[in-house]
């Protein structure tokens, strides 16, 4: 019965994991195929590598989710980490649930509510006070700054709650302020969960299609929303081959990130 | 040392510092953004930009007037279309958390399971989607289940079919792109709260005369509930609000509300029922969002990475 038992599960994961990799192994072979069409294999190419490097609007686009990424996952690594520590180190303070349904609920909100939202706060901001004047680059980094932040927030509690108090209890017993526990302790011990909440931030902001679509203007379209409308029209492998080129970055990065979770141990 | 007065030294050990900042962030990109959703929900359509109309107005004489305009709710209850939106969106969102739940508690249980040197990468394996593009995981799917695609191409050369089966645009293909991208968020969290759970407790179980079986429905299965329910909000709340995968791949007859809404927006250009769309949604989450909120009062594990 024993053996029946993990022979199953055996199969079982054999099947999930190919159910997860399957599709993606598909991109990836495809954006190798001469052919335009992505069905039947007609030979190895390179060539819509090549094309990636012509498309000036890609190119375009890209920097622009990259500036974004980079400061959203920066802002959120600070404030997720400030919520973190707040919420699981200081105990009870008024205001403390409302401030733990802002700082999470946006992980689970659907996107639409989100997006639409934030783009009518911006468009009443505008109207009241004159800014920000338009939509760019900042209003998408503060959109995905607010998701992103659930996420590390989530991290850095988990990592935090499992982290044994008595090392910041000597160090208060011994005198220490508290912004110097802090620095000196708390936080080169959380240090490998903000490197993955970071690498995690920026690979969702890499990502988010909906949220920057709400938010942007006209000339800050994001390489998700250039992905996003070609796509609507067909499958073209070109987009196989940028998305092999992400899916390989974000594989590095979790690889990184993992190897640095697994050091801590 | 420097020696600070006490009433510094209080201020500094006190939340406030380190609280103000994501307080702050939160209070005005999340809850004063939703107030305004529900105010704009209440205005009237109008030409122009923004295009709704005030719900305050000064009218002569010194009266203020405050409007409230039920208009788009009732707009929504009665429009069949709508209605019908909100139901294919809870139902597609409950069947893909089943369906993961299904496919996921498995493999989290043989994760769990799993010798401590193979688990790190198997994990690794499963946070790698999680971390990789919606986008174009959804995609993916397309050149899989299109007429020509790989399936159906394969499925006729095996014989097995003659005419190329309508499988993209369709549920079902909603459905299965919904469970493929959300599976990891139900993993993780099912993995996170088995993994906890003491070996000694099924081996007593064992002891005691269980089956393996029994053991398994009687021991874990009650120990990793907190694990079941948080994986299962994490599926459906968002998945109930999906636009990006049933745009690509449930074609012109899914109607989920999420699509619904997107459209009001950006082709109808109607904010005023957008918001109202938005709110009624929030509305139906509302008792998942509360019981995902009460675990992360209890500090429930979801990713433990």
């Amino acid at each position: 019965m024993h053996r029946t038992l993990s022979l199953f599960l055996k199969i079982w994961m054999t099947l999930g994991y190919g159910f997860l990799y399957f599709p993606i192994l598909t991109l990836v072979v495809f954006s190798f195929n001469a052919s335009p069409q992505v069905t039947v294999w007609h030979g190895f190419s390179t060539q819509w590598y090549g094309s990636l490097l012509q498309d000036t609007v890609l190119i375009r686009s890209a920097f622009v989710s990259l500036q974004v990424a980079v400061l959203s996952a920066t802002l959120a690594v600070v404030l997720g980490t400030l919520a973190a520590v707040s919420l699981v180190r200081f105990g009870k303070f008024r205001g403390r649930g409302l401030f733990g349904i802002l700082t999470t609920a946006p992980l689970v909100m659907p996107e639409v509510i989100t997006g639409l939202s934030l783009l009518l706060l911006f468009v009443g901001l505008e109207q009241t006070f004159g800014w920000p004047k338009g939509r760019g680059i900042l209003t998408i980094t503060c959109a995905h700054t607010t998701l992103c932040m659930a996420y590390v927030t989530i991290l850095v509690r988990e990592r935090l709650a499992d982290m044994d108090l008595s090392l910041e209890e000597a160090a208060l017993d011994l005198g220490a302020r508290p912004l110097k526990v802090f620095t000196a302790i708390t936080l080169p011990l959380i240090s490998p969960s903000l490197v993955s909440g970071w690498l995690l931030a920026f690979a969702l902001s890499l990502d988010d299609v909906v949220l920057a679509s709400f938010v942007a203007g006209p000339g800050s379209s994001t390489l998700p929303m250039v992905i996003f409308s070609s796509i609507r029209f067909g499958i073209t492998p070109q987009i196989n081959a940028l998305a092999t080129l992400i899916i390989t970055g974000v594989a590095m990065s979790v690889g990184i990130a993992g190897w640095l979770m697994h050091r801590r141990r | 040392m420097i020696h600070l007065p006490s009433k510094l030294r209080r201020f500094l050990s006190t939340p406030l510092w380190a609280t103000v900042a994501p307080y702050g962030w939160g209070l005005l990109f999340c809850l004063i953004p939703f107030l305004i959703v529900l105010k704009i929900s209440l205005s009237e359509l109008k030409m122009g930009l923004p295009p709704y109309g005030p719900l305050v107005e000064w009218v002569e004489e010194g009266l203020l007037v405050i409007r409230l305009h039920l208009g788009n709710y009732t707009f929504i209850g009665t429009d069949s279309l709508y209605v019908l939106s909100y139901l294919e969106a809870l139902t597609i969102a409950l069947i893909s958390t089943v369906t993961c739940l299904l496919i996921g508690y498995p493999m989290a249980y043989g994760l769990a399971k799993a010798s401590p040197s193979v688990r790190a990468p198997l994990l690794m394996l499963v946070i790698l989607p999680f971390w990789t593009s919606f986008l174009l995981r959804a995609y993916a799917w397309i050149g899989i289940l299109s007429p020509h695609g790989l399936l159906n191409t394969a499925l006729i050369k095996v014989g097995l079919i003659h005419q190329p089966l309508v499988l993209l645009d369709t549920h079902f293909a909603t459905i299965l792109g919904i469970v493929y991208c959300y599976l990891p968020f139900m993993i993780l969290p099912l993995y996170a709260s088995l993994e906890k759970i003491d070996s000694s407790l099924l081996e007593a179980a064992y002891d005691l005369g269980a089956r393996p079986f029994q053991a398994f429905w009687q021991v874990v299965v009650p120990l990793s509930l907190s694990g079941v329910i948080s994986g299962s909000l994490l599926v459906f709340i968002p998945a109930a609000g999906e636009f990006v995968i049933p745009e690509l791949l449930g074609g012109s007859q899914t109607f989920m509300i999420g699509k619904v809404l997107w459209n009001e927006f950006f082709t109808n250009r109607d904010w005023p029922v957008a918001a109202a769309l938005a709110t009624v949604l929030l509305a139906f989450l509302l008792i998942p969002l509360a019981i995902f909120q009460r675990l992360q009062e209890r500090q429930v594990r979801l990713f433990n990475a």
